[in-house]
C-alpha cells in the first residue's frame, strides 16, 4: 500500500515527485461519505485553489493533507512520505513544514497576537526571546500589520486583522506549504482583495506552495496557478468522478462540463426548482 | 378496493407488535452501541492523558494559570460552603443529641462526617462546579473554533497541552481544597456548638479527638484525589467532543457537571466500602474498639433504659 510511490523516508535528499500526492482518497463520517477516490498531485511551488460549493468536502480535503482528519481509505503523500504511516512524533515533525490559515483565523483567545505568532517558534525551536520577537515583528510587517498590535487580545481585532495574524502564525516558521481555509469568507471586497495580494505577496517572499480553498471565483482566479472543482457526492451517481475541473484558471470559463460553468457564473438554474419543491413538501407535512 | 385492503394489511403488518418491538429493540441497540463508543473513547482519552504523564509534562508557563484557576480561585467558595455545611450539621443533630444528654458528642459525629463523606464531596462538588463546566465550555469554544486543530497543526499535541495541565491541576490541588473545607467545617461546627448552643468546648474537642483518627482525615484526602481526577478527564472529554454551535457549548458545560456529579457519588460509595475494607484488614482491633464504645454507650449513658 506504501509502495504507491517512491518513499523519501530514511534518507535526507529531497524528494524529486510532487510535493503532495493523494491517491484514491476516501473520507467517511459514520455513513456519510464526503471525499470518494480523490487522486491528485501538487507540485512544490504551484499555487492551486480547490473551488467547489459548501459541503462539496472541500475543507475535508485540506484537513486530510496535514493529517487532523484521517482517510477512510486512500493515501496522503508528503515530500514522499506516507503521512498516514508515520508514528504521532514524526506527523508532528512534518506538520512544522505546513502552515494552515483556519477560516475563522483560530487564534487562541486566551494568548495576545505576540503570544500566538510566537507560538510554533516556541514549540518548534528555540530561540532566544529577542529573536522571537524580531519574528514576530517581522512576520507582523509582512501582513501589513503595525507594531502596536502585538499586546491585544484575538477579541479586540477586526475580522481581517484577525485572519492577517492568522497568515503571520501560519508564516511564522516559514513553511514549505501553505494551505488556506477560505481566507477572504466573511471579509468586505477591499479586505478579501487584500488578502488575496497578501497570498501572492508570500508566495513571492517565500519559495511556498499553496492550496487555497475558497468559493469565492475572484479570489481563485487572481491567486492560482490552477483550479480544481470538487461537486458534492450527495449530487453525484456512484460511479461518477468528485472533481469535475482540474486545469488552469484562464480555461474554466470554457469548461465543458455544465456544472462547472453553473458554479462559476454563479447560477442557481435547477436549485430554484429543488427549493420549491422542499418547501412545498414541508408545507404539505405541517 | 381490492388493492386499499392489501394496504391496509401492509400497514398492520407494518406496524404490528412484532415490528414494533423489532424497532425498540433496534433503538435500545443504537443507545448501548453509543454508550459504549463513548465509553471506549473515554477510555482511550484517559490512558493518552496519563500516557503524556509519564513522558513528558507540560511547562511551567502552561501549569501555573490552570493550577492558579483550580486551587486559588476555587478556595474562598470552598471555605464559605465548608462553614456553613458544618453549622447546619449541628443545628440539625444537637436537638436529638440533647435528647439524650450527649451534646457533647456531637463534635465527634459533625467532625467525622465533614472529614469522611463532607469535606472532600464538597469540595469536588464546588470544583465540578466552579472549575469542570468552564473547563468544558472553554475546551467545547476551542473546539467549535478551530483552536485545538490549529495546536496539532502548529505541533502541540492538545491532550499535552489542554489536558494534561487540568488533570494534573485538579489531581493536586483537591486535597489542599477538601483540607480547607474540612477545617472550615469543623470550625463551623465548633463555633455554633460552642458559642452559639453553649456546649461544653473541653469535651466537644475531646469526643472528636477520641472518635476522628488520622486514618479519616487520610481517606477524605484519598478520596478527593479520585475525584478529582474524574472531574477534570469528564471535563475536558466532554469539551473535546462538543457539539457545533453555542448549544453544543453549553451542553457540553451541563453534560460535564452532571457526569461529574454521578461519578463523585460513585467513586464516593465504592472508595468508602474499599477504604473501609482496608481499614478494618490492617486494623481489626479498630473494628472491636468501635464495638466497645458503643456498648460502653448504650449502658453507661443508660440510653436503653430510656427506651
Amino acid at each position: 500500500m506504501t509502495d504507491a510511490m517512491p518513499t523519501a523516508e530514511d534518507s535526507n535528499k529531497t524528494f524529486a515527485g510532487p510535493l503532495v500526492r493523494l491517491t484514491g482518497l476516501c473520507v467517511s463520517f459514520g455513513r456519510q461519505e464526503v471525499l470518494r477516490d480523490i487522486t491528485l498531485d501538487i507540485s512544490r511551488g504551484e499555487t492551486v485553489a480547490i473551488i467547489g460549493e459548501s459541503g462539496c468536502g472541500k475543507t475535508v480535503l485540506l484537513k486530510t493533507i496535514i493529517g487532523l482528519i484521517r482517510p477512510t481509505k486512500g493515501e496522503v503523500y508528503f515530500d514522499g512520505r506516507n503521512m498516514c504511516s508515520l508514528s504521532e512524533r514524526e506527523q508532528t515533525r512534518q506538520r512544522a513544514r505546513f502552515g494552515f490559515v483556519f477560516q475563522g483565523a483560530a487564534l487562541f483567545d486566551s494568548m495576545t497576537v505576540a503570544q500566538n505568532v510566537a507560538f510554533p517558534l516556541r514549540q518548534h525551536t528555540s530561540k532566544s526571546q529577542e529573536e522571537v520577537r524580531q519574528i514576530v515583528l517581522a512576520r507582523l510587517a509582512e501582513v501589513g500589520l503595525p507594531e502596536d498590535i502585538v499586546a491585544k487580545r484575538p477579541a479586540e481585532l477586526s475580522g481581517g486583522m484577525r485572519k492577517r495574524v492568522g497568515l503571520a502564525r501560519a508564516l511564522a516558521l516559514e513553511p514549505e506549504i501553505i494551505l488556506y481555509d477560505e481566507p477572504t469568507t466573511g471579509l468586505d471586497p477591499i479586505m478579501a482583495d487584500v488578502i488575496n495580494e497578501l497570498i501572492i505577496s508570500t508566495r513571492k517572499r517565500h519559495p511556498v506552495t499553496s492550496v487555497v480553498v475558497t468559493h469565492d471565483m475572484r479570489t481563485a482566479q487572481k491567486v492560482a496557478d490552477r483550479i480544481v472543482m470538487l461537486y458534492p457526492l450527495a449530487r453525484l451517481e456512484p460511479d461518477q468522478p468528485q472533481i469535475l475541473y482540474d486545469g488552469p484558471p484562464e480555461d474554466i470559463h470554457r469548461a465543458a462540463d455544465p456544472r462547472v460553468v453553473q458554479f462559476v457564473r454563479g447560477e442557481a438554474r435547477e436549485r430554484i426548482m429543488e427549493l420549491r419543491e422542499q418547501y412545498q413538501r414541508s408545507d404539505a407535512l405541517l | 378496493m381490492s388493492t386499499a385492503t392489501s394496504s391496509n394489511s401492509v400497514g398492520a403488518q407494518r406496524h404490528g407488535p412484532l415490528r414494533m418491538a423489532a424497532e425498540w429493540l433496534a433503538d435500545l441497540g443504537g443507545l448501548v452501541i453509543a454508550g459504549l463508543t463513548v465509553l471506549g473513547d473515554f477510555t482511550l482519552f484517559t490512558f493518552r492523558t496519563f500516557g503524556w504523564l509519564f513522558t513528558r509534562l507540560p511547562r511551567k508557563e502552561t501549569l501555573l494559570p490552570c493550577f492558579y484557576q483550580i486551587g486559588v480561585l476555587s478556595l474562598p467558595v470552598v471555605a464559605l460552603t465548608g462553614t456553613f455545611i458544618g453549622m447546619v450539621l449541628v443545628v440539625q443533630s444537637y436537638v436529638q443529641f440533647r435528647m439524650l444528654n450527649m451534646e457533647t458528642r456531637l463534635g465527634a459525629v459533625v467532625n467525622m462526617a465533614i472529614v469522611r463523606e463532607l469535606g472532600p464531596v464538597l469540595a469536588a462538588t464546588m470544583l465540578a462546579g466552579r472549575v469542570g463546566s468552564a473547563m468544558a465550555a472553554e475546551l467545547g469554544t476551542m473546539r467549535v473554533t478551530e483552536q485545538i486543530d490549529a495546536l496539532t497543526t502548529l505541533g502541540a499535541n492538545p491532550i499535552h497541552y489542554l489536558v494534561v495541565p487540568r488533570f494534573l491541576g485538579c489531581l493536586l490541588l483537591i486535597p489542599a481544597l477538601t483540607i480547607m473545607a474540612d477545617l472550615m467545617g469543623i470550625a463551623g461546627g465548633f463555633f455554633y456548638s460552642v458559642y452559639l448552643l453553649d456546649i461544653d468546648w473541653h469535651y466537644y474537642l475531646e469526643n472528636s479527638r477520641n472518635f476522628v483518627g488520622n486514618f479519616d482525615v487520610f481517606a477524605g484526602v484519598l478520596k478527593s484525589m479520585f475525584f478529582g481526577a474524574a472531574i477534570s478527564l469528564i471535563a475536558c472529554h466532554r469539551g473535546f467532543n462538543c457539539d457545533p454551535g453555542a448549544e453544543g457549548v453549553g451542553r457540553a458545560a451541563t453534560a460535564a457537571f452532571v457526569s461529574s456529579f454521578v461519578t463523585i457519588l460513585l467513586l464516593d460509595l465504592f472508595l468508602a466500602i474499599i477504604l473501609d475494607a482496608i481499614y478494618y484488614t490492617v486494623w481489626p482491633e479498630g473494628a472491636k474498639i468501635i464495638g466497645c464504645l458503643w456498648h460502653d454507650c448504650l449502658w453507661h449513658d443508660g440510653c436503653l433504659s430510656m427506651l
